[in-house]
């Protein structure tokens, strides 16, 4: 176990340099420089970005510095914004993104584990049916599609629940529905299947001829196996849920880092989106090293052998 | 039709219906000579009565006929062996036996298992749970995948037991090491925390055999419980059964299509071939005067070491499909002997000996002149 | 042993049919139903479902529709009428008409041959990148292998939306970058699948078998390694394209879509946003429809084509 998480938090490491080696390169593939005067009109703002990223200094340099910014968390200057930071925008938007994303993550695994594992206890049934056609409705409707389509129904024409902002959980409930039903759908097909297969294992069968309980055979021997592989994407479907609040919260109106994040894409502003952008792919990788932690803790197997590359 | 012919058909529903009553009778002169060489004794009790079984599935191609009509009796301390090929319907009349045919695609349709006296096809799921595990056990063929890889061995002896008996969490662990001292596994309070993975496949299987026998079942059927092992694997724990039944007097339905097993633990032995069973008979009996084309051609297929230097003969051919079964006898279209009358009609069941029947019309009188003439 | 077989009754045992087969009798053959090819067997079995036959036909008239839709149409896609603007559905115009007056009829199929094009380019070139890459890792084994799995594992850690519109902001939006900048990421999913593949398939029995019955090397690519290689792969690009014309509507939403006259799905969504609530619902809706309507066919048809091409579940 030590070994393997080891090898995980190399690889995490790995991946972040990467990102943010590949951020440098990228702004500095912008023709000229991304902090033209061109794009500010304020001279200060032009001066702190050249100080803050060192754009009279040799590459080499510009690259170590722009590293160190990274490991201590300073994400610089904005170019829009005067006399505000990447930080600060960050320490204003994040821990709201960062609710809307677990609040949708965890309404997502419990009404997705609930339902696939209903849908592969009734296959082929009625439930069965109906569970798989929202999965395939809600993996195929875009969330913004879902999002305007709750505000105009729910929101405007019943007016049963407010459209906009993050003020109170009655304000939460739109926003995380349009979030969730995606990852949703995704997660119960994926019990679904799983279950399925679970369920034709020996030792689903050794269960039953010991005379346990459906219940004890459900939960302790089939649930418990066929929720590996819904750990396994917990990662990836992280990414989802956070690149799905940058347009969630710019239709909701909610004060989250998304809405910074595409506000700063519609104005080019360089800094706000490399900082988030590694911010946020940090987050991330770190995410998928958690689930992986999880994953290796949950599995027995995992301490001796790691099956590689079965995709 | 003649006289003869009506008498001797007569005859033959007899003989078919003291066959049923009797069911092989026990405690005869010939049995016991056989069993001279063990100790066991075999008692009068009868553990379990199967009467005409008829077990179905319902597929997309159609409804496949996997048990058509399956009989047999099984008596305390007793080992019977089921052989065949694979697809022959022997795993499912075990698994009907246990009431685990998967639903909804398995249909029981005729037939009583008669577990000591109580019906088993007709109870209810909960009804049936408080004999599986309990009163009758089984063992799966391959303890790779039997045991669960996420819960410690410990935890997959004791729940069957707490699940059945009131006992302590301290004394179904006892309980389990215990068990797993019986089927000699080293170090067992150690080894109850381990995982499955962490045990070698031989390991595996004597821990699902302990499972098994845990709650101390009179019947266990064990659905070929050594194909998956190493050979040498596989002799110690054919000799684990051995010791089991002596301590335990337990009896035990034997799946597999190793004669080299059978030869070794079985008492009786129950040839099936595409969904019923052909032959039926004492060990000996079969092994050294078999009378179904399948049973001899089974044993021919099998290298014996007193039959050095002949050769092997596969069966021609592949078992019919169960799809649409034919309604004469199954195994015409792969045997030598066949005769118009196989296609026609199934072979009525004739008693060899008190411990030996089989179903083929080459015992027909008829037939036995058509043999005398060519 | 039988006893309540429905078999004739003793009378019926003729004494005549006492009498043995002729030799040819064994004709076990017989009950072996004929084989048909992997493919033919997959294409039967995918007929069969009707969801995914459905999502088949709604494809293939989507693609008519965008190759022939804007053609007879009368009005254009990009010239602006400005007296006809935010028109509901009517007689003249299908899907009424947008903010600048042009028809929404007309640009939704444009739009249809982008978010397409984008989706089957996606498609096409991560299957070109991802079966070179993962073949070559898949087929050497060994060092080469895992260095090359160690990349994919790094390069599949990325966070690949926020990959892209890091690379969509910097070479600024249009139709190429969108799909150079969805296939930088998505090509590893593929190698994966890939080198998966062919590391099962290359240690299979059978490929052992066909050799070792001296089956030429290019019939057991044919017969063994394609069918059993080419199922998850198909998949894989079947349902490539959705997620691809998920990430064009996205990406179209965060404002880097294909500029402002032409028109995908994605486009035309996020120009409508803004008037959703002043009621020209038709705006936002055919779009929507359509986007939702080709992702929900793509991936019914991908786990149509999932069960139908898998190897195991042939009956």
């Amino acid at each position: 176990m030590g070994k393997y998480i080891v090898k995980r938090f190399i690889m995490m490491i790995a991946t972040i340099l990467i990102i943010a080696s590949l951020t440098f390169v990228l702004m500095h593939l912008i023709p000229g420089s991304p902090f033209d005067g061109e794009r500010t009109t304020n001279p200060t703002i032009q001066a702190n970005l050249e100080k803050f990223y060192k754009l009279d200094q040799p590459l080499h340099i510009q690259y170590l510095s722009y590293l160190k910014s990274i490991v201590t968390f300073d994400f610089g200057p904005s170019i829009k914004k005067p006399n505000e930071s990447v930080n600060e925008l960050l320490a204003r938007g994040f821990p709201i993104s960062f609710e809307l994303g677990m609040a949708t993550i965890l309404v997502a695994l419990l009404s997705g584990i609930i339902l696939g594992t209903i849908a592969s206890l009734r296959h082929n049934g009625l439930v069965d049916y109906f569970a798989m056609t929202f999965a395939v409705v809600g993996i195929s409707v875009p969330n913004f599609v879902l999002a305007t389509l709750l505000i105009q129904q729910l929101a405007v024409k019943w007016d049963l629940l407010p459209a906009a902002t993050w003020s109170s959980p009655l304000h939460m409930i739109l926003p995380i529905i349009a979030l969730a039903t995606g990852p949703t759908a995704i997660i119960a097909r994926l019990t679904r299947s799983s279950m399925l297969e679970v369920l034709t294992q020996d030792y689903i069968k050794m269960a039953r001829a010991k005379g346990l309980s459906p219940a004890r055979i459900i939960v302790r021997h089939a649930l418990r196996n066929a929720l590996m592989p819904v750990v396994t994407i917990l990662g990836t479907m992280l990414a989802g849920i956070l690149t799905g609040t940058f347009v969630i919260e710019r239709i909701f109106a909610i004060p989250g880092m998304g809405k910074y994040f595409v506000e700063s894409i519609n104005n080019r502003d360089y800094p706000v989106i490399m900082g988030t952008t590694v911010f946020y792919s940090a987050f991330l990788v770190f995410m998928l090293f958690i689930v992986d932690i999880a994953y290796g803790l949950l599995d027995p197997r995992i301490k001796l052998h790691r099956k590689e590359g079965d995709a | 039709m003649n006289k003869h012919q009506l008498d001797h058909a007569k005859e033959q529903i007899k003989e078919r219906m003291d066959e049923v009553d009797k069911s092989l009778p026990v405690g005869t002169s010939v049995m016991q000579k056989n069993r001279k060489k063990t100790k066991k004794v075999r008692s009068d009790i009868k553990v379990l009565q199967v009467n005409n079984l008829q077990v179905s599935f319902r597929t997309y191609g159609g409804e496949v006929e996997a048990v058509r009509g399956v009989s047999f009796n099984l008596h305390q301390g007793e080992t019977l062996a089921i052989v065949g090929e694979s697809g022959c319907g022997k795993s499912v009349t075990s698994n009907a036996i246990m009431g685990l045919i998967p639903q909804p695609a398995g249909i029981i349709k005729n037939g009583s298992v008669l577990f000591k006296g109580k019906e088993l096809t007709s109870m209810s799921k909960s009804q049936l749970r408080k004999i599986q595990g309990v009163d009758i056990s089984m063992i799966f063929q391959d303890p790779m995948t039997a045991l669960n890889p996420t819960l410690t061995i410990g935890e997959q002896l004791t729940e069957g037991l707490r699940t059945h008996k009131r006992v302590s969490k301290q004394e179904a662990k006892q309980k389990a090491i215990e068990m797993l001292e019986l089927v000699g596994i080293p170090n067992p309070t150690e080894r109850l925390k381990q995982f499955p993975h962490q045990f070698s496949g031989g390991m595996r299987q004597r821990i699902v055999i302990a499972i098994a026998l845990i709650c101390e079942p009179e019947l266990l059927i064990a659905d070929e419980p050594t194909t998956a092992l190493d050979v040498t694997i596989q002799a110690q724990i054919l000799e684990l059964f051995e010791e089991i039944q002596q301590k335990t007097n337990i009896s035990i339905i034997l799946i597999t299509h190793d004669l080299g097993v059978v030869a070794k633990i079985a008492d009786r032995i129950a040839v099936m071939y595409a969904g019923k069973i052909v032959e039926i008979g004492d060990k000996r009996a079969i092994f050294y005067t078999p009378e179904h084309p399948y049973t001899k051609g089974l044993l021919n297929s099998v290298p014996r070491l007193d039959l050095v230097g002949e050769e092997l003969q596969p069966i021609e051919g592949t078992p019919p499909d169960l799809f649409s079964p034919p309604k004469g006898c199954p195994f015409t279209a792969r045997c030598p002997y066949a005769m118009e009358v196989c296609e026609h009609v199934y072979p009525f069941t004739k008693a060899i000996s008190e411990s030996h029947a089989v179903d083929c019309w080459l015992q027909d009188e008829r037939a036995k002149a058509l043999q005398e003439l060519s | 042993m039988t006893n309540s077989q429905e078999v004739a009754s003793p009378q019926h045992v003729k004494d005549e049919w006492f009498r043995p087969l002729p030799k040819g009798h064994v004709n076990a053959e017989s009950v072996v139903r004929p084989s048909l090819s992997y493919w033919k067997d997959a294409w039967r079995r995918l007929r069969k479902n009707k969801l995914a036959m459905g999502g088949l036909i709604f494809l293939v008239l989507l693609m008519l529709f965008a190759i022939f839709g804007p053609i007879f149409s009368p009005y254009s896609v990009i010239a602006t009428d400005y007296p006809n603007q935010n028109q509901s559905p009517s007689a003249a115009h299908w899907f009424g008409t947008d903010e600048a007056g042009r028809d929404v009829f007309t640009r939704t199929w444009y739009g249809a041959r982008i978010s397409i094009f984008v989706g089957v380019m996606a498609a096409l070139i991560d299957f070109f990148i991802g079966i070179i890459y993962g073949g070559i890792s898949g087929y050497k084994g060994g060092r080469t292998d895992s260095i090359m799995m160690r990349i994919v594992e790094v390069l599949y850690g990325l966070p690949h939306l926020l990959v892209v519109i890091l690379l969509m902001v910097i070479m600024g939006a249009s139709l190429t970058t969108i799909i150079v900048a969805l296939t930088v990421t998505g090509w590893v999913g593929m190698a994966r699948i890939v080198r998966g593949q062919v590391l099962q398939i290359k240690n299979y029995e059978f490929v052992t078998a066909s050799k070792s019955f001296g089956a030429k090397s290019s019939r057991i690519i044919r017969k063994n390694l394609l069918p059993n290689t080419m199922g998850p792969i198909i998949v894989q690009m079947t349902l490539t394209v959705p997620s691809a014309i998920f990430a064009e509507a996205f990406l179209s939403f965060l404002g880097l879509g294909i500029a402002a006259p032409f028109a995908s799905w994605g486009v035309m969504a996020n120009d409508a946003l803004p008037v959703i609530l002043s009621g020209h619902w038709w705006r936002l809706f055919f779009p929507a429809l359509f986007i939702s309507l080709t992702m929900f066919a793509f991936n019914v048809l991908g786990d149509g084509l999932q069960d139908a091409l898998d190897p195991k579940l042939r009956r």
